[in-house]
Protein backbone atom coordinates (compact mmCIF):
# COMPACT_ATOMS: atom_id res chain seq x y z
CA UNK A 1 0.00 0.00 0.00
CA UNK A 2 1.03 3.38 -1.01
CA UNK A 3 1.91 5.73 1.59
CA UNK A 4 -1.08 8.40 1.47
CA UNK A 5 0.57 11.42 3.04
CA UNK A 6 3.33 11.38 0.47
CA UNK A 7 1.00 10.76 -2.04
CA UNK A 8 -0.90 13.68 -1.68
CA UNK A 9 2.36 15.29 -1.64
CA UNK A 10 2.65 14.82 -5.50
CA UNK A 11 2.96 18.34 -6.96
CA UNK A 12 2.92 18.83 -10.87
CA UNK A 13 3.95 22.76 -12.16
CA UNK A 14 4.61 24.36 -14.83
CA UNK A 15 6.47 27.29 -15.73
CA UNK A 16 6.20 29.61 -18.75
CA UNK A 17 4.50 26.79 -20.63
CA UNK A 18 4.18 27.96 -24.42
CA UNK A 19 3.17 26.47 -27.37
CA UNK A 20 2.23 28.33 -30.86
CA UNK A 21 2.34 27.35 -34.48
CA UNK A 22 2.11 29.90 -37.29
CA UNK A 23 1.82 32.99 -35.08
CA UNK A 24 -1.28 31.74 -33.14
CA UNK A 25 -0.75 30.60 -29.49
CA UNK A 26 -2.03 27.04 -28.94
CA UNK A 27 -0.85 26.67 -25.25
CA UNK A 28 0.13 29.85 -22.55
CA UNK A 29 0.23 28.00 -19.09
CA UNK A 30 2.21 30.27 -17.41
CA UNK A 31 1.81 28.81 -14.30
CA UNK A 32 -0.18 25.93 -13.49
CA UNK A 33 0.08 23.96 -9.99
CA UNK A 34 -1.48 20.60 -9.54
CA UNK A 35 -1.26 19.50 -5.78
CA UNK A 36 -3.69 17.77 -3.26
CA UNK A 37 -4.55 14.34 -3.17
CA UNK A 38 -8.29 14.41 -5.56
CA UNK A 39 -8.69 14.27 -9.25
CA UNK A 40 -7.91 17.15 -11.07
CA UNK A 41 -10.30 17.26 -14.02
CA UNK A 42 -9.36 19.69 -16.95
CA UNK A 43 -12.64 21.35 -18.66
CA UNK A 44 -13.53 23.21 -21.77
CA UNK A 45 -14.41 23.36 -25.35
CA UNK A 46 -12.76 21.60 -27.97
CA UNK A 47 -9.74 23.06 -28.92
CA UNK A 48 -9.13 24.65 -25.76
CA UNK A 49 -5.54 23.31 -25.21
CA UNK A 50 -6.85 20.59 -22.69
CA UNK A 51 -5.47 17.73 -24.72
CA UNK A 52 -2.55 19.88 -25.82
CA UNK A 53 -1.55 20.78 -22.11
CA UNK A 54 -2.26 17.02 -20.90
CA UNK A 55 0.58 15.60 -23.68
CA UNK A 56 3.29 18.16 -22.16
CA UNK A 57 2.45 16.95 -18.98
CA UNK A 58 3.09 13.44 -19.53
CA UNK A 59 6.33 14.70 -21.50
CA UNK A 60 5.21 13.57 -25.07
CA UNK A 61 5.25 16.65 -26.66
CA UNK A 62 8.17 19.37 -26.09
CA UNK A 63 6.74 22.88 -25.40
CA UNK A 64 8.38 25.77 -27.34
CA UNK A 65 9.30 27.37 -24.04
CA UNK A 66 8.83 26.98 -20.63
CA UNK A 67 8.98 23.67 -18.06
CA UNK A 68 6.93 20.85 -16.58
CA UNK A 69 8.34 19.58 -12.93
CA UNK A 70 7.29 17.22 -10.69
CA UNK A 71 7.86 17.61 -7.06
CA UNK A 72 10.48 20.33 -8.30
CA UNK A 73 11.91 18.11 -11.01
CA UNK A 74 12.26 18.33 -14.24
CA UNK A 75 10.62 15.68 -16.32
CA UNK A 76 13.44 13.29 -17.10
CA UNK A 77 12.79 9.04 -18.15
CA UNK A 78 12.76 8.68 -14.26
CA UNK A 79 9.80 11.19 -13.25
CA UNK A 80 7.86 10.41 -16.77
CA UNK A 81 8.15 6.35 -15.62
CA UNK A 82 6.05 7.52 -12.70
CA UNK A 83 3.49 8.92 -15.07
CA UNK A 84 0.82 6.88 -17.31
CA UNK A 85 -1.24 8.16 -19.89
CA UNK A 86 -4.75 7.04 -21.58
CA UNK A 87 -6.25 8.20 -24.56
CA UNK A 88 -9.19 9.44 -25.93
CA UNK A 89 -9.06 6.50 -28.83
CA UNK A 90 -7.79 3.17 -26.83
CA UNK A 91 -4.71 2.01 -28.60
CA UNK A 92 -5.26 -1.89 -28.61
CA UNK A 93 -2.49 -4.08 -29.70
CA UNK A 94 -2.79 -6.75 -31.64
CA UNK A 95 -2.64 -9.43 -28.91
CA UNK A 96 -5.32 -11.18 -26.90
CA UNK A 97 -6.64 -9.02 -23.40
CA UNK A 98 -4.19 -10.56 -21.37
CA UNK A 99 -0.87 -10.31 -23.64
CA UNK A 100 -1.92 -5.95 -23.61
CA UNK A 101 -1.73 -6.35 -20.03
CA UNK A 102 1.49 -8.64 -20.10
CA UNK A 103 3.00 -6.31 -22.78
CA UNK A 104 3.24 -3.95 -19.88
CA UNK A 105 3.92 -6.23 -16.90
CA UNK A 106 7.10 -8.36 -19.18
CA UNK A 107 8.91 -4.54 -19.77
CA UNK A 108 8.79 -4.06 -15.81
CA UNK A 109 10.48 -7.35 -15.43
CA UNK A 110 8.23 -9.30 -13.64
CA UNK A 111 8.39 -12.96 -13.74
CA UNK A 112 6.16 -15.12 -15.22
CA UNK A 113 3.89 -16.07 -11.95
CA UNK A 114 3.92 -12.38 -10.85
CA UNK A 115 2.93 -11.41 -14.42
CA UNK A 116 0.00 -14.25 -14.25
CA UNK A 117 -1.08 -13.15 -10.64
CA UNK A 118 -1.00 -9.26 -11.61
CA UNK A 119 -3.01 -10.22 -14.90
CA UNK A 120 -5.79 -11.80 -13.12
CA UNK A 121 -6.18 -8.97 -10.71
CA UNK A 122 -5.87 -6.25 -13.25
CA UNK A 123 -9.22 -7.95 -15.09
CA UNK A 124 -10.92 -9.02 -11.85
CA UNK A 125 -10.77 -4.97 -11.29
CA UNK A 126 -11.85 -3.97 -14.69
CA UNK A 127 -14.45 -6.68 -14.72
CA UNK A 128 -13.18 -8.36 -17.54
CA UNK A 129 -11.96 -11.70 -16.30
CA UNK A 130 -13.91 -13.76 -18.95
CA UNK A 131 -12.35 -11.62 -21.97
CA UNK A 132 -8.44 -12.47 -20.98
CA UNK A 133 -7.67 -14.94 -23.81
CA UNK A 134 -9.96 -13.06 -26.52
CA UNK A 135 -8.68 -10.87 -29.22
CA UNK A 136 -8.09 -7.18 -27.34
CA UNK A 137 -9.17 -5.50 -31.10
CA UNK A 138 -12.83 -7.40 -30.62
CA UNK A 139 -13.52 -6.13 -27.53
CA UNK A 140 -16.13 -2.96 -27.55
CA UNK A 141 -15.13 0.46 -27.61
CA UNK A 142 -16.38 0.86 -23.21
CA UNK A 143 -14.15 -2.68 -22.51
CA UNK A 144 -11.30 -1.30 -24.58
CA UNK A 145 -11.06 1.79 -22.96
CA UNK A 146 -11.16 -0.25 -19.76
CA UNK A 147 -8.11 -2.41 -21.00
CA UNK A 148 -6.51 0.82 -21.69
CA UNK A 149 -7.00 2.28 -18.18
CA UNK A 150 -5.74 -1.78 -16.58
CA UNK A 151 -3.23 -1.61 -19.00
CA UNK A 152 -2.05 1.87 -17.47
CA UNK A 153 -2.24 0.90 -13.77
CA UNK A 154 -0.46 -1.93 -14.59
CA UNK A 155 2.95 0.37 -14.90
CA UNK A 156 2.14 1.66 -11.15
CA UNK A 157 2.29 5.09 -12.19
CA UNK A 158 1.93 7.80 -9.74
CA UNK A 159 0.20 9.78 -11.80
CA UNK A 160 -2.24 8.97 -14.47
CA UNK A 161 -3.81 11.20 -17.31
CA UNK A 162 -6.62 10.66 -18.74
CA UNK A 163 -7.94 12.31 -22.22
CA UNK A 164 -11.33 12.31 -22.59
CA UNK A 165 -11.39 8.39 -22.05
CA UNK A 166 -15.65 8.76 -21.95
CA UNK A 167 -16.32 10.38 -25.29
CA UNK A 168 -17.70 8.23 -27.15
CA UNK A 169 -18.74 6.02 -24.55
CA UNK A 170 -22.54 5.53 -23.64
CA UNK A 171 -23.46 6.04 -19.73
CA UNK A 172 -23.22 2.49 -18.47
CA UNK A 173 -19.78 2.72 -20.15
CA UNK A 174 -18.98 5.62 -18.65
CA UNK A 175 -19.67 4.69 -15.42
CA UNK A 176 -17.71 1.84 -15.78
CA UNK A 177 -14.64 3.93 -16.58
CA UNK A 178 -15.30 5.88 -14.02
CA UNK A 179 -15.33 4.31 -10.83
CA UNK A 180 -12.24 1.94 -12.69
CA UNK A 181 -10.62 5.96 -12.15
CA UNK A 182 -12.15 6.88 -8.67
CA UNK A 183 -11.33 3.44 -7.74
CA UNK A 184 -7.88 4.08 -8.55
CA UNK A 185 -7.88 7.34 -6.99
CA UNK A 186 -8.90 6.35 -3.89
CA UNK A 187 -5.47 3.84 -3.70
CA UNK A 188 -3.37 6.83 -3.98
CA UNK A 189 -3.10 7.15 -7.86
CA UNK A 190 -2.63 10.92 -9.16
CA UNK A 191 -5.63 11.36 -11.53
CA UNK A 192 -5.41 14.01 -13.94
CA UNK A 193 -8.41 13.99 -16.57
CA UNK A 194 -9.19 15.83 -19.41
CA UNK A 195 -12.97 16.43 -20.51
CA UNK A 196 -15.89 18.85 -21.71
CA UNK A 197 -18.41 17.01 -20.19
CA UNK A 198 -19.25 19.16 -17.23
CA UNK A 199 -21.48 16.37 -15.56
CA UNK A 200 -18.24 14.06 -15.47
CA UNK A 201 -16.63 16.83 -13.69
CA UNK A 202 -18.93 16.92 -11.05
CA UNK A 203 -18.85 13.16 -10.38
CA UNK A 204 -15.44 13.06 -10.13
CA UNK A 205 -13.14 16.47 -9.60
CA UNK A 206 -11.31 17.75 -6.67
CA UNK A 207 -10.25 20.55 -8.51
CA UNK A 208 -11.28 21.83 -11.78
CA UNK A 209 -9.17 23.42 -14.30
CA UNK A 210 -11.02 25.24 -17.23
CA UNK A 211 -9.07 26.12 -20.12
CA UNK A 212 -10.42 28.56 -22.96
CA UNK A 213 -8.25 29.34 -25.76
CA UNK A 214 -4.97 27.85 -24.53
CA UNK A 215 -5.58 29.84 -21.59
CA UNK A 216 -6.33 28.57 -18.14
CA UNK A 217 -9.19 30.83 -17.59
CA UNK A 218 -10.13 29.64 -14.09
CA UNK A 219 -8.04 26.80 -11.18
CA UNK A 220 -10.07 25.99 -8.13
CA UNK A 221 -11.97 23.36 -6.05
CA UNK A 222 -14.49 21.78 -7.80
CA UNK A 223 -17.11 23.18 -5.72
CA UNK A 224 -16.11 26.80 -6.08
CA UNK A 225 -15.33 26.36 -10.06
CA UNK A 226 -18.39 24.32 -10.87
CA UNK A 227 -21.28 26.67 -8.46
CA UNK A 228 -19.34 29.68 -8.53
CA UNK A 229 -16.87 30.96 -11.09
CA UNK A 230 -15.20 34.29 -10.83
CA UNK A 231 -14.91 34.47 -14.48
CA UNK A 232 -18.00 35.46 -16.99
CA UNK A 233 -16.92 33.39 -19.98
CA UNK A 234 -16.57 29.90 -17.51
CA UNK A 235 -20.31 30.72 -16.44
CA UNK A 236 -21.31 30.73 -19.28
CA UNK A 237 -19.54 27.78 -20.69
CA UNK A 238 -20.81 25.63 -17.51
CA UNK A 239 -24.29 27.50 -17.97
CA UNK A 240 -24.31 25.27 -21.17
CA UNK A 241 -24.06 27.97 -23.91
CA UNK A 242 -22.47 27.20 -27.00
CA UNK A 243 -18.89 28.84 -26.37
CA UNK A 244 -15.97 28.26 -28.81
CA UNK B 1 -9.03 -32.22 -79.06
CA UNK B 2 -8.33 -35.61 -78.56
CA UNK B 3 -4.27 -34.78 -78.46
CA UNK B 4 -5.26 -32.64 -75.72
CA UNK B 5 -6.92 -34.76 -73.54
CA UNK B 6 -5.05 -37.25 -73.83
CA UNK B 7 -1.57 -35.37 -72.60
CA UNK B 8 -3.99 -33.58 -69.88
CA UNK B 9 -4.30 -38.02 -68.99
CA UNK B 10 -1.04 -38.33 -69.44
CA UNK B 11 0.19 -35.04 -67.18
CA UNK B 12 -2.61 -36.07 -63.90
CA UNK B 13 -0.74 -39.37 -64.36
CA UNK B 14 2.39 -37.97 -63.97
CA UNK B 15 1.21 -36.16 -61.00
CA UNK B 16 -0.56 -38.88 -59.37
CA UNK B 17 2.74 -41.60 -60.16
CA UNK B 18 4.79 -38.92 -58.43
CA UNK B 19 7.50 -39.35 -61.63
CA UNK B 20 10.86 -38.47 -60.24
CA UNK B 21 11.80 -36.05 -62.48
CA UNK B 22 8.40 -33.98 -61.72
CA UNK B 23 9.13 -34.33 -58.17
CA UNK B 24 13.08 -32.98 -58.61
CA UNK B 25 12.06 -29.72 -60.62
CA UNK B 26 8.98 -29.11 -58.35
CA UNK B 27 11.32 -29.83 -54.87
CA UNK B 28 14.06 -27.28 -56.66
CA UNK B 29 11.80 -25.06 -57.91
CA UNK B 30 10.95 -24.86 -54.33
CA UNK B 31 14.03 -24.58 -52.54
CA UNK B 32 14.85 -22.30 -54.80
CA UNK B 33 11.81 -19.97 -53.65
CA UNK B 34 11.85 -20.25 -50.29
CA UNK B 35 15.38 -19.68 -49.62
CA UNK B 36 14.65 -16.17 -51.85
CA UNK B 37 12.48 -15.38 -50.00
CA UNK B 38 13.85 -15.95 -46.56
CA UNK B 39 16.83 -13.70 -47.57
CA UNK B 40 14.66 -11.08 -49.15
CA UNK B 41 12.60 -10.92 -45.83
CA UNK B 42 16.09 -10.39 -43.77
CA UNK B 43 16.63 -7.66 -45.78
CA UNK B 44 13.15 -6.36 -46.74
CA UNK B 45 11.40 -6.44 -43.59
CA UNK B 46 14.22 -3.81 -41.71
CA UNK B 47 14.39 -2.20 -44.51
CA UNK B 48 10.73 -1.73 -44.66
CA UNK B 49 10.74 -1.06 -40.80
CA UNK B 50 13.34 1.67 -40.87
CA UNK B 51 12.08 3.40 -43.82
CA UNK B 52 8.71 3.14 -42.04
CA UNK B 53 10.25 4.22 -38.50
CA UNK B 54 13.13 6.56 -39.67
CA UNK B 55 13.61 9.95 -39.80
CA UNK B 56 16.95 10.54 -42.06
CA UNK B 57 17.31 12.76 -45.35
CA UNK B 58 16.71 10.49 -48.36
CA UNK B 59 13.97 8.81 -47.03
CA UNK B 60 11.23 9.40 -49.39
CA UNK B 61 13.18 8.99 -52.25
CA UNK B 62 14.33 6.16 -50.94
CA UNK B 63 10.58 5.00 -50.21
CA UNK B 64 9.55 6.32 -54.13
CA UNK B 65 12.56 3.82 -55.40
CA UNK B 66 11.25 0.72 -53.71
CA UNK B 67 8.15 1.54 -54.29
CA UNK B 68 9.26 1.07 -58.04
CA UNK B 69 11.26 -1.49 -57.59
CA UNK B 70 8.24 -3.68 -57.03
CA UNK B 71 7.68 -3.41 -60.86
CA UNK B 72 10.75 -4.37 -61.77
CA UNK B 73 10.83 -6.68 -65.17
CA UNK B 74 12.67 -9.83 -64.51
CA UNK B 75 14.57 -10.04 -67.73
CA UNK B 76 15.91 -6.60 -66.76
CA UNK B 77 16.95 -8.35 -63.25
CA UNK B 78 18.43 -11.76 -65.31
CA UNK B 79 20.25 -9.48 -67.40
CA UNK B 80 21.95 -7.52 -64.74
CA UNK B 81 22.55 -10.54 -62.45
CA UNK B 82 23.69 -12.38 -65.54
CA UNK B 83 26.07 -9.30 -66.34
CA UNK B 84 27.30 -9.22 -62.83
CA UNK B 85 28.08 -13.20 -62.56
CA UNK B 86 29.32 -13.80 -65.84
CA UNK B 87 32.98 -14.51 -66.09
CA UNK B 88 34.04 -11.15 -67.04
CA UNK B 89 32.06 -9.60 -64.96
CA UNK B 90 32.46 -8.00 -61.09
CA UNK B 91 31.69 -11.45 -59.38
CA UNK B 92 32.90 -13.25 -62.13
CA UNK B 93 35.44 -15.05 -59.56
CA UNK B 94 32.52 -16.55 -57.79
CA UNK B 95 31.60 -18.69 -61.03
CA UNK B 96 28.22 -18.76 -59.91
CA UNK B 97 26.76 -18.37 -63.43
CA UNK B 98 24.30 -21.68 -63.86
CA UNK B 99 23.99 -22.45 -60.51
CA UNK B 100 20.91 -22.80 -58.15
CA UNK B 101 22.47 -19.87 -56.08
CA UNK B 102 22.62 -17.47 -59.17
CA UNK B 103 18.67 -17.89 -59.66
CA UNK B 104 18.21 -17.70 -55.49
CA UNK B 105 20.35 -13.90 -56.46
CA UNK B 106 18.23 -13.65 -59.32
CA UNK B 107 14.30 -13.95 -57.20
CA UNK B 108 15.94 -12.14 -53.79
CA UNK B 109 16.41 -8.79 -55.97
CA UNK B 110 12.97 -9.27 -57.45
CA UNK B 111 11.65 -9.97 -54.29
CA UNK B 112 13.24 -7.48 -51.53
CA UNK B 113 11.58 -4.65 -53.12
CA UNK B 114 8.21 -5.90 -52.98
CA UNK B 115 8.61 -7.18 -49.18
CA UNK B 116 10.22 -3.91 -48.07
CA UNK B 117 7.32 -1.68 -49.68
CA UNK B 118 4.52 -3.52 -47.97
CA UNK B 119 6.59 -3.84 -44.84
CA UNK B 120 7.01 -0.09 -44.70
CA UNK B 121 3.26 0.06 -45.81
CA UNK B 122 2.17 -2.19 -42.71
CA UNK B 123 4.42 -0.84 -40.11
CA UNK B 124 3.72 2.70 -40.97
CA UNK B 125 0.06 2.35 -40.57
CA UNK B 126 1.04 0.49 -37.22
CA UNK B 127 2.96 3.36 -36.07
CA UNK B 128 0.66 6.25 -37.00
CA UNK B 129 -1.79 4.19 -34.14
CA UNK B 130 0.59 3.20 -31.89
CA UNK B 131 3.60 5.60 -31.86
CA UNK B 132 1.96 7.92 -28.74
CA UNK B 133 1.30 5.12 -26.60
CA UNK B 134 4.70 3.59 -26.95
CA UNK B 135 6.08 6.59 -26.01
CA UNK B 136 3.66 7.02 -23.04
CA UNK B 137 4.76 3.58 -22.23
CA UNK B 138 8.73 4.90 -22.21
CA UNK B 139 9.56 3.04 -25.17
CA UNK B 140 12.16 4.26 -27.82
CA UNK B 141 11.81 4.76 -31.21
CA UNK B 142 13.55 1.85 -31.68
CA UNK B 143 12.57 -0.54 -29.14
CA UNK B 144 9.14 0.01 -30.82
CA UNK B 145 10.20 -1.80 -34.25
CA UNK B 146 9.85 -4.90 -33.03
CA UNK B 147 6.76 -4.49 -31.26
CA UNK B 148 5.02 -2.96 -34.78
CA UNK B 149 6.83 -5.92 -36.77
CA UNK B 150 5.11 -8.56 -34.29
CA UNK B 151 1.96 -6.65 -34.02
CA UNK B 152 1.69 -6.29 -38.01
CA UNK B 153 2.91 -10.06 -38.06
CA UNK B 154 -0.20 -10.91 -40.20
CA UNK B 155 -0.09 -8.91 -42.56
CA UNK B 156 4.09 -9.13 -43.06
CA UNK B 157 3.02 -12.85 -43.86
CA UNK B 158 0.62 -11.72 -46.34
CA UNK B 159 4.08 -9.69 -47.85
CA UNK B 160 6.31 -12.96 -47.59
CA UNK B 161 3.49 -14.93 -49.57
CA UNK B 162 3.19 -12.62 -52.00
CA UNK B 163 6.85 -12.27 -52.45
CA UNK B 164 7.02 -16.29 -52.26
CA UNK B 165 4.08 -15.96 -55.18
CA UNK B 166 5.95 -13.70 -57.37
CA UNK B 167 9.46 -15.81 -56.92
CA UNK B 168 8.06 -19.64 -58.11
CA UNK B 169 6.07 -17.71 -61.24
CA UNK B 170 8.95 -16.39 -61.86
CA UNK B 171 10.64 -17.10 -65.09
CA UNK B 172 12.18 -14.84 -67.65
CA UNK B 173 15.45 -13.97 -64.77
CA UNK B 174 15.70 -17.69 -63.46
CA UNK B 175 16.48 -18.97 -67.45
CA UNK B 176 18.84 -16.38 -67.89
CA UNK B 177 21.08 -16.87 -64.88
CA UNK B 178 19.96 -20.78 -64.22
CA UNK B 179 20.09 -21.82 -67.64
CA UNK B 180 17.48 -24.58 -67.01
CA UNK B 181 20.32 -26.98 -67.24
CA UNK B 182 18.38 -30.40 -66.25
CA UNK B 183 18.92 -31.26 -62.82
CA UNK B 184 20.63 -28.46 -61.44
CA UNK B 185 19.12 -25.30 -62.54
CA UNK B 186 15.59 -26.87 -64.16
CA UNK B 187 13.03 -25.18 -62.04
CA UNK B 188 9.24 -25.65 -62.89
CA UNK B 189 8.80 -22.60 -65.28
CA UNK B 190 11.74 -23.05 -67.37
CA UNK B 191 11.10 -26.61 -67.43
CA UNK B 192 7.35 -26.05 -68.42
CA UNK B 193 8.90 -23.43 -71.35
CA UNK B 194 11.69 -25.98 -72.52
CA UNK B 195 9.08 -28.76 -72.48
CA UNK B 196 6.29 -27.09 -74.51
CA UNK B 197 8.44 -25.93 -77.23
CA UNK B 198 9.68 -29.74 -77.62
CA UNK B 199 6.35 -30.89 -78.07
CA UNK B 200 5.96 -32.92 -74.35
CA UNK B 201 3.39 -31.58 -73.35
CA UNK B 202 2.35 -33.94 -70.56
CA UNK B 203 5.44 -32.82 -68.41
CA UNK B 204 4.84 -29.64 -68.98
CA UNK B 205 0.73 -30.03 -68.66
CA UNK B 206 1.75 -31.55 -65.07
CA UNK B 207 4.18 -28.98 -63.89
CA UNK B 208 1.85 -26.39 -65.10
CA UNK B 209 -0.76 -27.98 -62.50
CA UNK B 210 1.20 -28.53 -59.74
CA UNK B 211 2.46 -24.60 -60.13
CA UNK B 212 -0.99 -23.31 -60.48
CA UNK B 213 -1.52 -25.51 -57.31
CA UNK B 214 0.98 -23.82 -55.20
CA UNK B 215 -0.42 -21.03 -56.59
CA UNK B 216 -3.63 -21.24 -55.40
CA UNK B 217 -3.13 -22.41 -52.70
CA UNK B 218 -0.61 -19.45 -51.42
CA UNK B 219 -3.00 -16.95 -52.84
CA UNK B 220 -6.03 -19.26 -50.76
CA UNK B 221 -3.65 -18.51 -47.38
CA UNK B 222 -3.18 -14.87 -48.01
CA UNK B 223 -6.91 -14.28 -48.54
CA UNK B 224 -7.74 -16.50 -45.66
CA UNK B 225 -5.03 -14.45 -42.83
CA UNK B 226 -6.41 -11.03 -44.97
CA UNK B 227 -9.96 -12.46 -43.90
CA UNK B 228 -9.23 -12.66 -40.44
CA UNK B 229 -6.95 -9.59 -39.52
CA UNK B 230 -10.20 -7.48 -41.52
CA UNK B 231 -12.67 -9.49 -39.12
CA UNK B 232 -10.08 -8.46 -36.17
CA UNK B 233 -10.21 -4.50 -37.65
CA UNK B 234 -13.84 -4.57 -37.89
CA UNK B 235 -15.01 -6.22 -34.94
CA UNK B 236 -12.97 -3.39 -33.35
CA UNK B 237 -14.70 -0.38 -35.21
Amino acid sequence: MRDLVEESGLVIETQGLRISRRGQSLLDVPNLRLGGPGPTVILGPNGAGKSLLLRCLHGLIQADAGTVRQNGRALDAEERASQAMVFQRPVMLRRSVAGNLDFVLRRRGLNRAQRQARIAALLAEGGLPSRARQGARSLSVGEAQRLAILRALATEPEVLFLDEPTSALDPGATQAVESLVLRASARGVRIVMVTHDIGQARRLAADVVVMMGGQVVEHGPAAQVLDDPASGAVRRFLAGELIF
Amino acid sequence: MQNFAQEMQAAFALVLAGDSELLGIVGLSLRVSLFAVLCAALIGMPLGAALAVGRFPGRRAMVVLVNALMGLPPVVVGLIVYLMLSRSGPLGVLQLLYTPTAMIIAQVVLVTPIIAALTRQVVEMLDAEYAEQMRSLGLSRLATVPVLLWDGRVALLTALLAGFGRAIAEVGAVIIVGGNINHVTRVMTTAIALETSKGNLALALALGAVLIGIAVAVNALVSLLGARSRAEALAHA
